[in-house]
């Protein structure tokens, strides 16, 4: 089949492909061991201690940062430079590039994230307590750790990288926004290669967990696996987890000249904003911001084949992005949605690439990988094409949608295609 | 401290500092640069260790006192004569 969406009809300089995918999920370190537990319906939550809060869940990574880091510079950085490293190191090492002779000045790196400091303020406002709050023994590493350009930073300090890099603060969809930025580089000619995807490091502030849970929208259960249940009747908030995923993304005029592996290729994006509420999301916009992506791509939504929602597991949230799948969607008998949340948690500034990512093998093996966690569906939350607790076969798969909305009502829309 | 315990006690620094450096042939006498990846940032560390560990004070002025293993267990042992190792 002929692709028939807009950006097809561009010159090669101007079509962004996605030529390598490093990442580290709770449930994964590379894109096949990810899938394969997307599949064999593994969770990656488990039980959690943090400091103040105490007992909860959280999806973590485990992975060895050794096999691209020095102790010293682990010690020295963050975790969500640690993340990111891994992500950035694996995807070049999975590219086919000759990296010793890529000239770095012409690298971006463009990394998401939803916050990013909070940790190690936290640490250091603990250890100076020990300290009758004498900000004398408050770390020297606080402010190179806490800038917001950190974990990029980190990626190119540890990578050699000379080109721009800089983190895209954007909530929850920071992941979608920083492969966005990426495709803008790329299209401006401002680098070669672009570096880009999302980290988080968020299971190591206690913050984050204390304000989800006085919110009320911190997920428990007797099972840590069964938490993070989007869309069942049952659901009671997010799960917090970490992790990283980082795109290779090159014009695919160069990524042809090199004969590089094309993962999928970037057709559209959108990203809008709600401007009604600093936490509830806007239904109508996020449709709209679903219908600008559509649209700039000249799709039409019979043509998407799974949509990847943000769904995280809380109360209003997941019905109300339902909602604004209905608005676009309601008509389509194509379509099938999953989420990703159910099995990994919320991995917040990572979330976007990572549950792209996820969906990103449907295109060889056909397969739709499933929601799990949904004993009972909540009916505000129902929709036809939704694939609940298994994997469906879909045969051909041509176009990804792929949803990460955040607080501030920030909503992000990226479509993928086969290439 | 005794001087050998105040040895211990940098060695101990180092290791937390430097996890990658193998610490077991220090030779006393040659700085510390010579033989390890240290940088400004890390002689803070030691600075810092010795102030939570033993609120040990050493103005910015005497830094330099920190260049070799020798050099600064000769600038801390008056420092730290009264401690009791732990």
């Amino acid at each position: 089949m002929q692709p028939n969406d807009r950006t097809s009809q561009l010159p090669d300089s101007q079509r962004v492909v996605m030529t390598a995918v490093g990442l580290t999920s709770p449930n994964g370190n590379d894109l096949a061991s990810y899938r394969d537990a997307l599949l064999q319906g593994k969770s990656g939550v488990r039980n959690y201690n943090i400091r103040y809060v105490g007992d909860t869940f959280a999806g973590v990574c485990e992975f060895e940062a050794t096999k691209y880091q020095s102790k010293r510079d682990i010690r020295r950085g963050t975790r969500a430079g640690t993340v990111g490293i891994w992500a950035a190191s694996e995807a070049v090492a999975r590219s086919g590039l000759d990296w010793a002779n890529v000239d770095k000045s012409r690298v971006g790196i463009y990394i998401g994230v939803t916050e990013h400091g909070n940790v190690e303020t936290e640490n250091e406002i603990y250890n100076i307590k020990g300290f009758d709050y004498d900000t004398t023994y408050w770390s020297h590493h606080h402010n190179p750790r806490t800038v917001a350009n950190n974990p990029a930073g980190e990626i190119a300090l540890n990578m050699g990288i000379t080109g721009p890099h800089y983190t895209i603060g954007a909530a929850c969809a920071a992941g979608n926004a920083g492969i966005i930025q990426g495709v803008q580089m790329l299209r401006l000619g401002e680098c070669d290669l672009a570096i880009a995807g999302g980290v988080s490091e968020s299971i190591h502030t206690f913050g984050i967990f204390a304000s989800f849970k006085s919110q009320g929208a911190l997920a428990s259960h007797a099972d840590p696996t069964k938490a993070s249940r989007p869309f069942d009747v049952d659901r009671n908030g997010i799960v917090v987890s970490e992790g990283a995923c980082i795109f290779l993304l090159e014009r695919l005029s160069d990524a042809k000249a090199r004969s590089a592996n094309i993962i999928a290729e970037i057709v559209s994006y959108a990203i809008n904003t709600d401007a009604t509420d600093f936490v509830l999301p806007n239904p109508e916009r996020q449709a709209q911001c679903v219908k600008m992506a559509l649209d700039r791509g000249g799709l039409d939504p019979n043509q998407i084949d799974i949509v990847s929602t943000h769904a995280t597991g809380t109360n209003s949230g997941d019905a109300q992005e339902v909602q604004a799948l209905r608005a676009v969607f309601g008509e389509c008998t194509k379509v099938n949605f999953n989420n990703t949340k159910s099995f990994i948690g919320h991995t917040m500034g990572a979330a976007g690439a990572l549950e792209l990512a996820g969906n990103l093998p449907s295109f060889q093996d056909g397969v739709c990988h499933a929601t799990i966690n949904v004993d009972n569906l909540d009916e505000t939350c129902a929709i036809p094409g939704l694939v609940l607790n298994q994997p469906k076969e879909l045969g051909r798969v041509d176009y990804i949608l792929n949803n990460s909305f955040g607080m501030l009502g920030i909503n992000s829309v990226l479509i993928v295609r086969r290439f | 401290m005794t001087p050998a315990e105040i040895r211990d006690e940098i060695l101990d620094i180092l290791s937390e500092i430097a996890p990658d450096e193998d610490l077991s042939g220090l030779d006393d006498a040659k700085s510390f640069r010579e033989q390890m990846e240290l940088d400004s940032m890390d002689f803070l560390d030691i600075v810092m260790e010795l102030r939570k560990r033993h609120r040990v004070q050493i103005p910015e002025d005497e830094y330099g006192n920190l260049a070799s293993m020798a050099s600064t267990v000769a600038y801390l042992e008056p420092k730290m004569r009264d401690i009791v190792a732990a």
